[in-house]
C-alpha cells in the first residue's frame, strides 16, 4: 500500500502537468480529468491536499475538482491495494460465470467487495464493461486485461501478483 | 452453412488479425496505409464530404446517423475554430469492436481522423478515450507520435498548408461520456451532464461552444476507405441506406463469441448467430437475442416480427417472420422495434433466468445514470430496487406492472437517450417474459 512517507512532493509533477496543459491551449480546465489522472498515477489516491495543489495549478477552484473526482468511478480518495482486481459485473461477463469467480476471489483472499487484503496487496472491486465480452469472464488487475478467466487462472494470477 | 470467410466481409479489420501485423507506422505503410491521406491532400475539404455524403456512411457508435450529413452541418464561411473528436469512450454492454481497432490498428483510426479532420477543416482534435483503456491510449499515443514524425500530422501536413493537432483526452470510467454532449462536457473538464439540445447539437455549438464533430472509432476509421475505393463505390456494399460493412460482437451464450465485419443488411440475425458465432453452446436454445447493445429491445426467440420492408417497385409491404430471419441493418432491426446499436449482439440460451438477467442491466443503468435528470436518477435506481427484491424472493404481484410504469415514466422525460436506454429494456424484458417475472414474483 501507498504510505504518506513514500509520497514525493506534489512539486514533482510541475513539469508533467505543464505538458498536459499544453495539450488544451483553449482552456486549462480542460486539464482537470489528466491531472487528476496523473496525481492517483503518482500518490494511489486523490487526496485534499493534492486537489487544492491541483486546483491553484488550473486556477480553478477545489470544487471544480472534487466535483470529478466524487463523479467518475475510477477516481479514488482512498488508496487500494498494491493490485486492484476488477472484476466485470455487467451481462456478458455474468452469463458466463462472472458472479461464481467474484466469489471464488473473495473467498480466496478472504474479503468483501471494495475491500482491501490486510497485507495491503489486494482490493477486489466490480467494475461496469470493459468491453471484452467476446472473452467473457474478465478482469482488470490494476492496468491490465485478463480475459477468459475460470477460477484456475485467476488463483495463478494471484499467486503471480507479489 | 456458409463458412465463416464467405459471410464476414473484412474491410475495417482487414489486417489487424492477419499474423505479423502489428500496431506501428512501418508496419502501416507497408499494407498501404496514409494513401488514403494522400489522396485527401489534393482535394478539396468539400470534395471530401461530398465522397462521403455519397457513401452513405452512417455513424457506428449507435445511433447511426449520417455521418456526411453531419459533416455538412460545418458552414463553409464559418469563423470560428472547429473542433473533432474521436468518440473511443466503447463503453455499451456488448460492445468490444473499437478496442480491437485501438490496440492493433491504431493509425487506420489515426489516418481516418486526419482525413475527417481535414474535411471538415478541423484544426484541433481530440480522441476520447475511456479510461480503463489506459494501454490502448499509450498505443495511440505512440501512434500520434510516429504519425507526426512522418509528417502526416502536426504542421503542413505533406506540404500542404493544413496543418492539425491530435491530443489524446483519457475519460474516467463513466459510460454517460458515450453520449456526445456529456464527453464534451467531460472534455471541458466537468461532469459529464449531457447538454439540452437543442440548442447545443455538437455541429454547431460544441466544444468550447465552437462547432465540433464528434465521430466514433469505426466511423473514422471507414474515412479511409471511402477515400481509397471512391464514395459511389463504397455505397455499391451492404444497401441503400445501409452501406459498407459493420463490426458486429456477438457475446453470451455462443461457440464462437467475438467481433466480426459483415456487410451491413446481407446476413441475417440468425447467420450471425448461428454460421459466425457457432450456435449455442451444449446444443441448447435460443431463449433471447440483444440486438445492439444492451440499450436495444430484446428479441424472444418465437416472437413474431413484423418486418415493413421496401420491394423492389418502391412499395411498403410487410412481412411476417422470426427473429432470427430479421436481416441484420440499421433500418431493418429498426422496424422490428429494437435497433442495431452498437452492433453488439448478446445471446442468452434456454437456461437463463431473464429476471436476473433484467437485473443485471439495471444495475447497469442505475450505477450510470449521471443523475442530472430526475425521472433517469430516481427512475433507474428504483428499476433495480425493483429486480432485486424480485431475484432475492421479495416480489409483490403488482411488481411487473410498476417496472412498466416506471420506464414508461423515464423514457422521453431526459436530456438525453440514457432514458430510453434504461427504460427499453426494461418495457421489452417485461412485455415479452411477462409469465417469467410474474411467476418470480410468486417466489418467496
Amino acid at each position: 500500500m501507498f504510505t504518506f512517507m513514500s509520497m514525493p512532493p506534489f512539486s514533482t509533477l510541475d513539469g508533467q502537468v505543464a505538458e498536459i496543459v499544453a495539450r488544451y491551449p483553449v482552456s486549462k480546465r480542460s486539464a482537470a480529468m489528466p491531472v487528476l489522472h496523473l496525481i492517483q498515477e503518482t500518490y494511489g489516491f486523490i487526496s485534499g491536499e493534492s486537489i487544492e495543489w491541483a486546483a491553484n495549478k488550473l486556477e480553478l477552484q477545489p470544487i471544480n475538482l472534487l466535483e470529478l473526482v466524487t463523479f467518475y468511478p475510477m477516481y479514488r480518495q482512498k488508496p487500494v491495494g498494491k493490485y486492484h482486481i476488477k472484476l466485470c459485473r455487467t451481462l456478458s461477463c455474468a452469463l458466463n460465470g462472472g458472479e461464481a469467480l467474484c466469489e471464488h476471489v473473495l473467498k480466496k483472499l478472504n474479503v468483501k467487495l471494495n475491500e482491501t487484503t490486510p497485507d495491503g496487496r489486494f482490493t477486489v472491486s466490480h467494475v461496469e464493461c470493459i468491453a471484452s465480452c467476446g472473452t467473457a469472464p474478465v478482469a482488470q488487475v490494476n492496468e491490465d486485461f485478463h480475459e477468459g478467466l475460470t477460477p484456475q487462472k485467476m488463483d495463478e494470477l494471484i499467486a503471480k501478483s507479489v | 452453412m456458409p463458412e465463416t470467410k464467405a459471410i464476414e466481409r473484412r474491410i475495417v479489420l482487414a489486417n489487424l488479425d492477419q499474423p505479423g501485423y502489428t500496431p506501428d507506422i512501418e508496419c502501416y505503410l507497408k499494407h498501404g496505409g496514409y494513401a488514403s491521406l494522400r489522396k485527401a491532400a489534393g482535394m478539396k475539404p468539400e470534395e471530401i464530404v461530398n465522397e462521403v455524403k455519397a457513401s452513405q456512411l452512417r455513424g457506428r457508435g449507435g445511433a447511426g446517423f449520417a455521418c456526411g450529413v453531419k459533416w455538412g452541418f460545418i458552414r463553409a464561411d464559418e469563423k470560428k475554430p472547429i473542433y473533432l473528436i474521436c468518440n473511443a469512450d466503447e463503453s455499451e454492454p456488448g460492445t468490444f469492436k473499437d478496442r480491437q481497432i485501438i490496440d492493433r490498428d491504431p493509425h487506420q483510426l489515426v489516418e481516418g481522423m486526419i482525413i475527417s479532420c481535414f474535411a471538415v477543416r478541423a484544426k484541433l482534435a481530440y480522441i476520447y478515450i475511456r479510461g480503463e483503456f489506459a494501454g490502448g491510449a499509450r498505443i495511440l499515443q505512440k501512434a500520434l507520435d510516429e504519425a507526426r514524425r512522418n509528417n502526416f500530422l502536426g504542421k503542413n501536413i505533406l506540404g500542404t498548408d493544413y496543418s492539425l493537432e491530435i491530443y489524446i483526452h483519457r475519460g474516467a470510467g463513466a459510460y454517460i461520456c458515450g453520449e456526445e454532449t456529456g464527453l464534451i462536457e467531460s472534455l471541458e473538464g466537468k461532469r459529464a451532464y449531457p447538454r439540452i439540445k437543442p440548442p447545443y447539437f455538437p455541429a454547431v455549438l460544441g466544444l468550447y461552444q465552437c462547432p465540433t464533430i464528434v465521430n466514433n472509432v469505426e466511423t473514422l476509421c471507414n474515412a479511409v476507405h471511402i477515400l481509397r475505393m471512391g464514395g459511389a463505390e463504397y455505397a455499391k456494399i451492404g444497401r441503400p441506406n445501409n452501406t459498407g460493412t459493420r463490426i458486429v460482437c456477438v457475446s453470451g451464450h455462443v461457440n464462437k463469441p467475438g467481433y466480426y465485419e459483415i456487410e451491413n443488411g446481407a446476413w441475417t440475425l440468425g447467420q450471425i448467430v448461428n454460421d459466425l458465432a457457432g450456435g449455442v453452446r451444449g446444443g441448447k436454445k435460443i431463449k433471447a437475442i440483444i440486438p445492439g447493445g444492451s440499450s436495444a429491445k430484446v428479441l424472444r426467440m418465437g416472437e413474431v416480427i413484423k418486418l415493413r420492408q421496401k420491394q423492389p417497385d418502391g412499395s411498403m409491404a410487410e412481412k411476417e417472420m422470426g427473429i432470427l430471419d430479421i436481416p441484420y441493418d440499421f433500418d431493418n432491426l429498426q422496424a422490428a422495434g429494437t435497433m442495431s446499436g452498437s452492433g453488439a449482439i448478446i445471446v442468452m440460451d434456454e437456461t437463463t433466468d431473464m429476471v436476473k438477467a433484467m437485473n443485471n442491466i439495471n444495475a447497469f443503468y442505475a450505477h450510470e445514470s449521471c443523475g442530472q435528470c430526475t425521472p433517469c436518477r430516481e427512475g433507474s435506481l428504483w428499476l433495480q430496487k425493483i429486480t432485486d427484491r424480485i431475484v432475492r424472493g421479495g416480489g409483490r404481484a403488482s411488481d411487473p406492472g410498476l417496472l412498466i410504469n416506471v420506464a414508461d415514466n423515464i423514457a422521453g422525460r431526459t436530456i438525453c437517450a440514457m432514458g430510453e436506454a434504461t427504460a427499453w429494456p426494461v418495457q421489452s424484458f417485461v412485455a415479452k417474459f411477462r409469465d417469467e417475472f410474474e411467476k418470480a414474483c410468486e417466489k418467496k
